[in-house]
C-alpha cells in the first residue's frame, strides 16, 4: 500500500469509529436523560404517567410519614404546588423536613411521585443545585446568617444516590 | 506572623516563575547557556518559596491559628491532628496551593534530574511550565488566597466537613494532582518541541518517563477515590458519574492512549503529530478538571454567574493555555517531520486503534459532563445525564477496545500478521469460552450478557498470559531457558502485561458487583437476624460512644455461616456537634475478594433502627485492577531503557535515528 493509501484507511477507519460514537450518543441522549421538574413544572407541564424525571422542592414541615418496612412518604412543594411522594429504603443523612430534596422516579396513575432514588449532596447546608434555583426563581430564597445563603455550593463531593 | 510569611514567599515564587518563562526563551533565542540555566534555577528556588508557603499553611492549621481566615472555616481545634493537615486540602484555597506546590514540585525534578536534556529544550520546557505557574499563583494570589486574616479572631473554627474527614480523602487529592498536574510535563514538552520546530524518538524516550509518572499516579487516585466514596458515602456505590468523577477520568484516558501513542513514537518514529496534540490534550482537560471543579460551575451555573470572579479567573487561564498550544500546534505542526510507514495491520496500527477508541471514549465523556451545562445556559433546561447515558455509549467503545489488547502487543513492529495472532491467542480464546459457560451454568439471574463481559476480561487476562508465556517460549522449551528468558524479558513487557492484565481483573470485579450484588434493607431491633447471600447477620446491640469532635452509634453486628461465627461488625452514625451533620460509617468485612457491608439508617421510635446491608461478590477486584495497572506502570518505568536515559537527538533532523533499539 502506498502512504496515501495507508492514510486514506486510517482516516477512513477512524471516521467510521467517530460516527459509530457520534450514533451511540445520539441514541443515548433522546433516550436516557431525565429532566428536572418542580412540583409546579411537573402541574404545568402535564407530566405523563410513568414518564420518569427529577423532582425537587422543600420537604414539606410534618408531612414524613413513617410506614412498615422502610415504607417512607412525605410531600415536597415548592411553595406554588405540592406533590405527594413515596419511597422505599432508608433515606440519605441529610434527609429532612423544612429542607431540599431531589427525588427521581416517576407518577403513578393517581398522581403519586414514586421515587426510586433519592439524591443526597454531602453538605451540611444540604441544597440541591436545582432546587437552590428554582426557588431562586421564585423569590423564595432565605439567606442564611453572616450574609451567606442558606444554600451555599459546597465543597466538590460526588453526589450520593440511595437506590432500592 | 507566619500567614504572612506564607503569602510572601508565594509572592516571591510568583516573582521566580515570571522569570522563568521569559528568560530562558531569550536565552534560547540568543543561544546564551547563561540565559537558559536560569530556568534550572528558578525552577529549584521556585519549588522551595511555594515549598514555603505550602508548609506556612500547614503549620497554621497544625497550630489552629483561628485569625486565618482558612483555618476558621475549615478547621477545629478539637479535630485529630491528621485531619488537621489533611483539611489543608480539603477546602478551595488549600487545594489550589497544593496544586501549584505539585506544579512546582514537577518543574523542579526536571530541573534536577533533567541534565541529559539538550540544554535549548529544557529551557523550553521549564519556561513553559514557569508560564503555567505564574498563571495559577496570580489565580490563587488574586482570588484564593489562604492567608487572609479575619479583624476580629473567633475562638473555635467551623470544622472540616466531616465526610472529608477520613483517610482516604487524605491520601486522594494528593495522588490525583500528583497525576493531574504531572501531565503538565508532557504538554510542555510538547509546547517546547513545538516551539523548537524539532522533535524526534528521543524526545518521545524523554517524555514517556513523565508521561508514565503521571498516569500512574492518576490510576491509584482516581481508584482511590472510588473506593472512598464506596465506604464513606454509605450507598455502597462505586462510581456515580459524576461532573466531578469524569472530571478525573478524561484525562485518564487521554494519558491512557498518550502513553500508548509514545511509544509508536519512540520504537518506530511515527504518530508525532498525534502523540504532540494528545499531550496537549491530557494536559486541557487536567485544566478543565480543575475549572468544573474549582470555578462552582457544577455546583450552579447560576453561582457561577453571580461570583464569577474564579470562575472566570480559570476560565480565562483555561482558554489561554488551551487555545495559545492547540494555535501554535496548527501553526507549527506541519513543520514537524513525517514519521516512519507502517501496515494497518501492526503493532503501530493496534496502538492507533487503541487510541482512537481511547480518544473517542473520552469524547463521549466529555459531551456527557459538559452537555448538561451547555444546555442549563443555552436553554435553561435542566437536565441530568446519569448512568444510563454513559453505559449506552462508554460501555460498547470499551467492548472492541478490550477485544483488541490480547492482539496488540502480539503483533509485530511494521507490519504484523493477523492470523498468526489469532493462532497464538487460540488459548486466551478458549479460557474465555470456558469461562462464559461456566459463568452461564452456574449462576442464575441477572443481565444475559454479564457472563460474556466476565469472558471478554478472561480473555484480556488470559492474552497477557499468554503474550508472556510466547516470549519466554515456557512450553517449547525447558523451563530453566524459560526463566531465564523471563529474567531477560524488558521490565516494559512485564508492565504491559500486568497493567493489562489489570484492566482484565477490574472488568470482572465491575460486572460481579452490578450483575450479582445482594442487599437486604429493614428495620432491625437487637437480637434481630437478617440472612443474606448465606451469611446470618445477627445484632447484638446498639451502643453511644463519644469521639473527639463527634458522638457516634455504633450497632454491633455478629456474621455467621451455617452456625460457625466469622466476625464481628460495627457499622456506625455519627454525629458532628460543630457543623450539626452526621455520617454514615460502613462496616465491611472482607471475605476473599468479596465482601459484606453494612450501613445504617435512622432510629425509628420503637428503638428498631433501619439497616442496609449488602453482599458485594468480588467487588474488591474493581480496585485490585487498577492497582495492577498501576504496578505494570511501576515496572514499565524501571525498564532499563528509561533508566539508562535517552540517546542523542538526531543532529540532522532529515535522517531518521538509526541508532535506536530495534523492535522488541
Amino acid at each position: 500500500m502506498t502512504r496515501r493509501q495507508r492514510r486514506l484507511t486510517l482516516i477512513g477507519g477512524s471516521l467510521a469509529v467517530l460516527a459509530i460514537a457520534a450514533a451511540l450518543v445520539l441514541n443515548a441522549l433522546r433516550d436516557s436523560i431525565v429532566f428536572f421538574s418542580t412540583p409546579t413544572m411537573a402541574a404545568e407541564k402535564h407530566v405523563p404517567v410513568g414518564k420518569r424525571f427529577r423532582l425537587g422542592g422543600m420537604v414539606e414541615q410534618g408531612s414524613l410519614v413513617r410506614g412498615d418496612n422502610l415504607a417512607i412518604s412525605f410531600k415536597v412543594s415548592d411553595g406554588g404546588a405540592t406533590l405527594p411522594v413515596t419511597y422505599k429504603g432508608i433515606l440519605p443523612d441529610l434527609f429532612r423536613e423544612g429542607q431540599g430534596v431531589v427525588a427521581e422516579g416517576a407518577l403513578d396513575a393517581a398522581g403519586v411521585f414514586k421515587a426510586d432514588t433519592v439524591l443526597a449532596k454531602h453538605d451540611e447546608n444540604y441544597m440541591p443545585k436545582e432546587v437552590a434555583d428554582a426557588l431562586k426563581k421564585q423569590g423564595r430564597w432565605q439567606e442564611g446568617s453572616g450574609g451567606k445563603p442558606v444554600a451555599t455550593q459546597g465543597a466538590s463531593n460526588a453526589p450520593a444516590s440511595v437506590t432500592q | 506572623m507566619i500567614a504572612e510569611a506564607g503569602h510572601y514567599a508565594l509572592v516571591l515564587a510568583l516573582a521566580l516563575a515570571l522569570i522563568q518563562s521569559t528568560v530562558p526563551i531569550v536565552g534560547a533565542r540568543l543561544r546564551d547557556p547563561a540565559l537558559m540555566n536560569v530556568a534550572r534555577s528558578t525552577a529549584l528556588a521556585q519549588l522551595l518559596f511555594v515549598g514555603l508557603s505550602f508548609v506556612a499553611l500547614v503549620t497554621l492549621h497544625v497550630t489552629s491559628d483561628f485569625s486565618v481566615a482558612n483555618v476558621f472555616e475549615n478547621s477545629h481545634s478539637m479535630k485529630p491532628l491528621l485531619y488537621k493537615i489533611t483539611g489543608v486540602w480539603g477546602n478551595h484555597e488549600g487545594s489550589m496551593l497544593l496544586w501549584v506546590s505539585i506544579l512546582a514540585l514537577f518543574g523542579g525534578l526536571v530541573a534536577a534530574f533533567g541534565n541529559n536534556l539538550p540544554l535549548s529544550l529544557r529551557a523550553h520546557v521549564l519556561a513553559v511550565q514557569g508560564w503555567i505557574a505564574a498563571a495559577f499563583y496570580l489565580f490563587i494570589l488574586i482570588t484564593s488566597n489562604p492567608f487572609l486574616r479575619i479583624a476580629n479572631p473567633p475562638i473555635e473554627g467551623r470544622d472540616l466537613n466531616p465526610v472529608l474527614q477520613d483517610i482516604g480523602l487524605a491520601v486522594h487529592p494528593p495522588m490525583l494532582y500528583l497525576g493531574y498536574v504531572g501531565f503538565s510535563i508532557s504538554f510542555s514538552f510538547a509546547v517546547a518541541a513545538l516551539i523548537e520546530g524539532r522533535i524526534d524518538a528521543a524526545w518521545a524516550r524523554w517524555v514517556r518517563p513523565w508521561t508514565l509518572v503521571a498516569w500512574i499516579f492518576l490510576t491509584l487516585g482516581i481508584a482511590m477515590g472510588s473506593y472512598w466514596a464506596y465506604y464513606e458515602l454509605g450507598w455502597g456505590g462505586w462510581w456515580f458519574w459524576d461532573p466531578v468523577e469524569n472530571a478525573s477520568l478524561m484525562p485518564w484516558l487521554a494519558g491512557t492512549a498518550l502513553l500508548h501513542s509514545a511509544v509508536v513514537m519512540e520504537k518506530r518514529n511515527a504518530l508525532k503529530v498525534w502523540t504532540i496534540l494528545l499531550a496537549i490534550l491530557t494536559f486541557s482537560l487536567s485544566l478543565l478538571g480543575t475549572f468544573l471543579v474549582r470555578s462552582g460551575v457544577l455546583t450552579s451555573v447560576h453561582a457561577f454567574a453571580t461570583d464569577p470572579t474564579r470562575g472566570v479567573f480559570i476560565l480565562l487561564i483555561l482558554c489561554l493555555f488551551i487555545g495559545g498550544s492547540l494555535t501554535l500546534y496548527m501553526w507549527r505542526a506541519s513543520a514537524l517531520k513525517q514519521g516512519g510507514l507502517f501496515a494497518p495491520i501492526s503493532r503501530e496500527g493496534a496502538l492507533v486503534l487503541n487510541n482512537l477508541f481511547l480518544t473517542t471514549a473520552c469524547a463521549t465523556v466529555f459531551i456527557g459532563t459538559l452537555y448538561p451545562l451547555a444546555l442549563e445556559v443555552l436553554t435553561g433546561d435542566k437536565i441530568s445525564v446519569g448512568a444510563p447515558f454513559f453505559n449506552l455509549t462508554f460501555g460498547p467503545l470499551f467492548v472492541p477496545l478490550l477485544l483488541a489488547v490480547p492482539f496488540g502487543p502480539l503483533l509485530a513492529w511494521k507490519r504484523g500478521d493477523l492470523a498468526g495472532v489469532a493462532q497464538r491467542l487460540m488459548a486466551a480464546g478458549i479460557a474465555a469460552l470456558v469461562a462464559i459457560a461456566m459463568v452461564w451454568a452456574w449462576t442464575s439471574g441477572g443481565a444475559a450478557l454479564a457472563p460474556l463481559a466476565i469472558g471478554l476480561a478472561v480473555f484480556v487476562i488470559a492474552g497477557a498470559v499468554v503474550d508472556l508465556v510466547e516470549r519466554t517460549s515456557l512450553f517449547r522449551s525447558p523451563f530453566a531457558t524459560a526463566m531465564r528468558r523471563a529474567r531477560g524479558l524488558p521490565r516494559s513487557t512485564w508492565g504491559t502485561a500486568f497493567a493489562h492484565a489489570g484492566v482484565g481483573v477490574a472488568l470482572i470485579g465491575i460486572v460481579c458487583e452490578t450483575t450479582w450484588n445482594s442487599e437486604y434493607i429493614g428495620t432491625m431491633k437487637p437480637n434481630d437476624v437478617a440472612r443474606l447471600a448465606g451469611y446470618q447477620l445477627k445484632l447484638d446491640d446498639i451502643t453511644q460512644r463519644q469521639g473527639p469532635n463527634f458522638r457516634e452509634m455504633l450497632a454491633q453486628f455478629t456474621v455467621s455461616r451455617d452456625g460457625d461465627k466469622i466476625s464481628v461488625m460495627t457499622p456506625s452514625k455519627r454525629s458532628f456537634t460543630t457543623r450539626g451533620s452526621s455520617t454514615t460509617e460502613a462496616a465491611l468485612l472482607s471475605r476473599g475478594a468479596s465482601q459484606l457491608y453494612i450501613s445504617l439508617g435512622d432510629t425509628a421510635a420503637d428503638g428498631g433502627i433501619a439497616v442496609r446491608i449488602y453482599h458485594k461478590p468480588l467487588v474488591l477486584l474493581i480496585w485490585f485492577g487498577p492497582v495492577l495497572m498501576a504496578f505494570g506502570g511501576l515496572l514499565s518505568l524501571s525498564d532499563r531503557r528509561l533508566r539508562v536515559g535517552a540517546p542523542k537527538p538526531a543532529k540532522i533532523a532529515s535522517k531518521p535515528p538509526r541508532a535506536l533499539q530495534p523492535a522488541e
